[in-house]
């Protein structure tokens, strides 16, 4: 055998993971569009969700910034639902259709594959979510402009990340336990609009706003948002942005780190007990 | 290209001896010794342990085709996925490529390319040369490189027409080509093939039998493992096979070995009425009966005879004669694969697939 073929340098490794990453997210952001139904179920339907809390507040005559709550809860719901349903349960739901055998017999990362389903997801969420902003700035004239747009998109951009690598931890649970995935994503949802505080600010939920902001980085993340675009008082925000920030960029870490330890541990569980191999187990 | 012209122009492979075959621990392409695999089905007091392999050993020389022939259940796809580094064994070592499959699983996986069958061939919005692309990435293949194997594949499996069409649109069997050209995109030194041509029309499997040879003539340092319950199939492709039943290899051979391996006396199938007892036919010098195979459509079943000679044939035919049954239809041939598995084995393939057939429709 030839091995000068297979012979790799230092940095093949990650040439390899960054190739498999794009391919994957090139499945999402290309591929992905060629559905026309895709508008109408991913952007259009969603919004109108977003209008129903946003007359509510009108008809109770409440202040205005929580139009703001509602649009920026909006556009970060997009995100949430794409974490849950197209990266938590991703794993799943390729080991189905017979797709997983391709990853895991494959040289590249795991978490390259789910690298590449983030970043894939981000692009494609993002046009929803830019959906939801540009109808709550032009229907609803709402001021999304903050005071300090960097901080801004910096805290967006951690969220994103602290979010996205929960979602990869989902993936990984999900493999393994996933056999009720549809009814465990379902109950996730629903609850998880009211814990992150999605239409209302999160000092509503007294301490479980705190309970909820220590660990959720959409909550964090959110709350911070909104304080920089409303300002502390208007936001009621829960905690200063800095510790929220302070929070976001030690949850990404930590969450990225829990994806790595729970994908090795469900591969190893999985060849161990033959549960990566079976599709109906 | 066109298919038919390829398939009459595949250049003839040039094989190994199997007695100079390097199988040794490191030198061999596919190394195992000792491979158990137990699985535990259900929970608690209702919990059982399946044993999928007793103690295999496997011995594959590198730019060796090599086959591994047995019933579903066998063993054959639990052995597959423990070599691809999908699954541990319970017990046992095994070494891929020259490195250890449970210690080193990445070095492996960059050696080797799995194709299980089916048509099974990725997300249905691709079309098929982002598919082929797709798959290459994920073995860190520069795309100019991969788009130009991704072409030549098109070419060599009859997809070019298909080129440009969505996956979720192809019909079955160009999924099954597809299926199989994306386990050839990153040019691996070993291609593992769990049951390739199962289920593909006859043309399919022509194809991709035409293929493979010429895939291994093409470089003689590359190897294919094969698994399959067509007889035929592993006998016309196969440099050496090896008979795995119960989760054990029984024998392993070249073709021509394993045919040696059984009298070379010849083999006759009569066809009779369901019914008629045969027993008398064992009691004939020179015949040796083999077994029978169930009735089928027509309302007969088959004797399965092995005969020395003329004279002892002509004795078989007058005892039948004699008891004034109805033959239906005879025909003789040399000592096949076949005869060889049920020799060894102790039952025919089909026989084993219809027995497992009628347990399952029970069960359920």
């Amino acid at each position: 055998m030839n091995r000068d073929r297979f012979a790799e340098d230092r940095l093949e490794p990650l040439r390899t993971n960054l190739r498999a990453a794009w391919a994957r997210a090139y499945v999402r952001i290309f591929a992905a569009s060629r559905e026309p139904s895709w508008i109408l179920f991913e952007t259009i339907m969603p919004v109108l969700g977003m209008f129903a809390y946003v007359y509510v507040y009108r008809a109770l005559g409440a202040p205005r910034e929580f139009e703001t709550f509602v649009v920026m809860g909006g556009v970060m719901m997009a995100y949430w639902l794409a974490v849950l349903w197209s990266m938590g349960t991703q794993w799943f739901f390729e080991k189905q259709e017979g797709n997983l055998e391709f990853y895991l017999v494959a040289p590249c990362s795991r978490m390259a594959i789910l690298a590449g389903m983030a970043l894939g997801g981000v692009v494609m969420t993002s046009m929803r979510a830019g959906l939801s902003l540009v109808a709550g700035v032009l229907l609803f004239r709402t001021n999304l402009m903050p005071g300090e747009p960097w901080l801004a998109l910096g805290v967006f951009l951690l969220t994103l990340g602290s979010l996205y690598a929960l979602g990869m931890c989902l993936a990984s649970l999900f493999l393994m336990y996933g056999r009720e995935v549809w009814h465990v994503s379902n109950a996730l949802a629903e609850p998880m609009y009211l814990v992150n505080g999605l239409y209302f600010p999160l000092k509503a939920l007294g301490p479980w706003g705190f309970a909820a902001i220590s660990t959720l980085p959409l909550a964090i993340g959110l709350d911070a948002m909104r304080q920089l675009v409303l300002g502390p008082v208007l936001a009621r925000g829960l905690l200063p942005v800095g510790t929220e920030v302070a929070l976001l960029a030690a949850s990404l870490p930590v969450n990225l780190g829990l994806a790595v330890w729970l994908l090795a541990r469900s591969e190893r569980i999985g060849k161990r007990t033959g549960a990566l191999i079976l599709r109906h187990q | 290209m066109d298919l038919d012209v390829m398939h009459e122009a595949t250049p003839q492979r040039v094989t190994t001896a199997p007695e100079t075959l390097d199988l040794s621990r490191d030198g061999a392409a596919v190394w195992a010794s000792g491979l158990t695999r137990s699985f535990v089905s259900g929970r608690g007091r209702s919990a059982k342990t399946v044993h999928a392999l007793s103690g295999v050993d496997l011995g594959i020389g590198r730019g060796e085709l090599f086959g591994v022939l047995g019933p579903n259940g066998a063993g054959k796809t639990t052995t597959m996925k423990i070599l691809t580094t999908l699954l541990f064994p319970t017990t046992g070592e095994v070494r891929v490529a020259g490195f250890d499959a449970i210690a080193k699983p990445r070095d492996v996986r960059r050696r080797i390319s799995l194709v299980s069958g089916g048509d099974n061939a990725g997300y249905g919005i691709l079309t098929v040369r982002e598919s082929l692309w797709m798959f290459s990435q994920f073995y860190g293949v520069p795309s100019k490189l991969a788009r130009e194997r991704g072409e030549e594949l098109l070419d060599r499996l009859g997809l070019r027409e298909k080129a440009d069409e969505r996956v979720n649109r192809l019909s079955t069997g160009f999924k099954q080509r597809l299926n199989f050209a994306r386990g050839f995109v990153s040019d691996p030194a070993i291609v593992f093939l769990d049951e390739p041509t199962l289920g593909l029309d006859v043309e399919s499997a022509r194809n991709i039998r035409g293929f493979l040879r010429e895939w291994m003539a093409a470089d003689r340092t590359r190897t294919v493992v094969l698994t399959t319950h067509y007889m035929a199939e592993a006998d016309e492709l196969c440099d050496r096979i090896a008979i795995i039943d119960r989760g054990k290899i029984l024998a392993t051979d070249t073709p021509q070995g394993l045919r040696a391996r059984v009298s070379a006396d010849r083999r006759v199938v009569i066809e009779l009425e369901t019914g008629t007892p045969v027993d008398a036919l064992a009691r004939v010098p020179g015949v040796r009966l083999l077994r029978t195979t169930p009735p089928g459509e027509r309302g007969t079943f088959g004797v399965h005879l092995a005969v020395a000679d003329g004279k002892a044939l002509r004795g078989a035919l007058d005892v039948l004669g004699v008891e004034g049954r109805t033959i239906h239809n005879l025909s003789t041939h040399d000592p096949s694969l076949e005869d060889v598995f049920v020799a060894i084995v102790g039952r025919g393939l089909e026989e084993i697939e219809a027995d497992e057939a009628k347990r399952r429709a029970e069960g359920a």
